[in-house]
């Protein structure tokens, strides 16, 4: 088993109005088995027994589906691993002697609540603005009584399986949502029981999205490279052809 | 549809001024075509050498002259107009979007270079493009000159300064086109069946080589013959 000794730069901000600033810490004997966030939970113990405040970051399931374990480690979100979230980032990936550099993610609309952890509640009001389906009262509707075909399925399920980690716009040059956005549209777009709201979904949910401050796509392609979960590009297609649709429409 | 809520109009929403970036842009596309299939009458004295410039400017006469051709003119102009200035209204929304930059600065190495920098290449694009209005359209249109539209062109041509210049601005433009032509399809929306992708993908690319390349090699034979 290889140990490690690290040089951590750590982005230290202690609330919402305050200035932060980059911190460096050393580390030593971090085992390779580790995930990026038990190093980070080293680093804390460490802090506490010398009276300092733990950084703060955002965790959860621990297991790359909550979307929750959000940071930018060396310019990349969630590490430079593709399709992996921090808490499935190993230290393995690291050598003894490396630098490290930790920040939160960087968007006017995820301001900063402390060190790492970041507000994504714009996130939710953007599903709140059109995330949903209309069911008819009565008996719970059968499993199977609407037949989709495997192909649509399939590409729901794909753009479904969306954490709304936000590493989308972390990464994006201009921190556009537009990925996490189409793939919530198009989960919903695609199936026939999210064919009701289709058209107002999209208005709704983009004018949600301008709302909250994120920026505007250039198709550079930066977020696919860096969804955890490989959401694709396609989806943002969907989401304009759909939003085109619905603007003519109106 | 709801009728009871207020949609905003196209050009005040993000997808919605993209959707116009890429129409804009892609009309814009056809214009280089058909500028550059009027530029290679530039060459035909070498294949005919009776012609002396006499089907180049009668060509210019006609885009000058014909009653036909102003409402193009002012689309494209238009056209120009809205891409420009959308373009520097998203560009500055997307700054505000990330006020606070990332202390390490990485490349995931898979995305275009070329889509990072659409504001320098275009920006570039856009002083030859004043530059050659300058040298062209404006002397013959607005000051007005003696001289024929092909004796201006080869004047020009013969500056190896200008020619340079006009090479370079041809190679960015190529990179503008480069991610452009298929970003607009995207914008568009028609990019969402990946059976047709890879074939946008290839034009594009495609395009972005041959027109910048027909551009650019005018001005390169005209020089060459100068010199001669």
């Amino acid at each position: 088993m290889r140990t490690m000794k690290l040089k951590l730069h750590v982005w230290r901000q202690e609330n919402r109005n305050s200035q932060g600033r980059m911190e460096t810490y050393t580390i030593e004997g971090v085992n390779e088995h580790m995930s990026f966030l038990e190093m980070l939970d080293v680093l804390n113990e460490k802090l506490i027994k010398e009276g300092k405040e733990p950084v703060a970051f955002d965790h959860d399931c621990r297991e790359g589906i909550c979307g929750s374990c959000g940071m930018v480690i060396n310019g990349r979100a969630h590490g430079p691993w593709y399709k992996t979230t921090t808490c499935q980032l190993h230290m393995r990936e690291f050598k003894d002697g490396d630098e490290i550099y930790i920040e939160p993610f960087r968007a006017s609309a995820f301001p900063v609540i402390k060190d790492l952890v970041v507000d994504r509640s714009a996130f939710d009001r953007i599903i709140q603005a059109g995330g949903y389906v209309s069911v008819n009262t009565g008996g719970v509707p059968d499993a199977n009584a609407i037949p989709i075909g495997k192909e649509t399925a399939d590409q729901a399920f794909e753009a479904a399986t969306c954490i709304g980690c936000g590493a989308c716009v972390a990464t994006c040059k201009n921190a556009s949502a537009m990925l996490f956005v189409s793939a919530k549209i198009s989960h919903l777009g695609l199936l026939p029981q999210g064919q009701p709201e289709r058209m107002q979904r999209v208005l709704d949910m983009v004018a949600q999205m301008d709302k909250e401050g994120f920026g505007n796509c250039t198709n550079t392609g930066a977020c696919e490279v860096e969804c955890p979960k490989g959401i694709s590009l396609v989806n943002i297609a969907r989401m304009n052809y759909d939003y085109f649709k619905a603007q003519l429409k109106k | 549809m709801d009728t009871t809520k207020q949609v905003p109009s196209l050009l005040a929403t993000s997808i919605g001024r993209k959707i116009v970036m890429g129409i804009t842009g892609l009309f814009l596309c056809t214009f280089l075509i058909a500028h550059l299939s009027g530029n290679f009458l530039l060459l035909k004295p070498l294949f005919d050498p009776t012609d002396g410039g006499k089907a180049f400017n009668e060509y210019a006469e006609f885009m000058s002259k014909s009653p036909l051709i102003r409402l193009p003119e002012i689309i494209m102009f238009l056209g120009f107009m809205i891409h420009i200035g959308l373009a520097a209204k998203l560009t500055s929304q997307n700054k505000n979007a990330r006020p606070q930059g990332y202390v390490y600065q990485a490349n995931d190495g898979k995305t275009s270079i070329f889509s990072k920098y659409m504001g320098v290449t275009g920006s570039i694009v856009l002083i030859f493009l004043l530059i050659h209005l300058y040298s062209f359209f404006v002397k013959h249109r607005i000051i007005g000159t003696e001289e024929t539209m092909y004796e201006t062109v080869k004047i020009a041509f013969s500056n190896p300064i200008y020619v340079l210049f006009y090479v370079i601005a041809q190679i960015l433009l190529a990179f503008h086109l480069n991610h452009g032509f298929q970003s607009g399809f995207q914008s568009l929306g028609l990019k969402k069946n990946p059976k047709w992708n890879t074939l946008i993908n290839k034009v594009g690319l495609g395009f972005s080589i041959l027109i910048p390349l027909g551009f650019a090699i005018i001005p390169i034979i005209m020089y060459i013959q100068s010199i001669q």
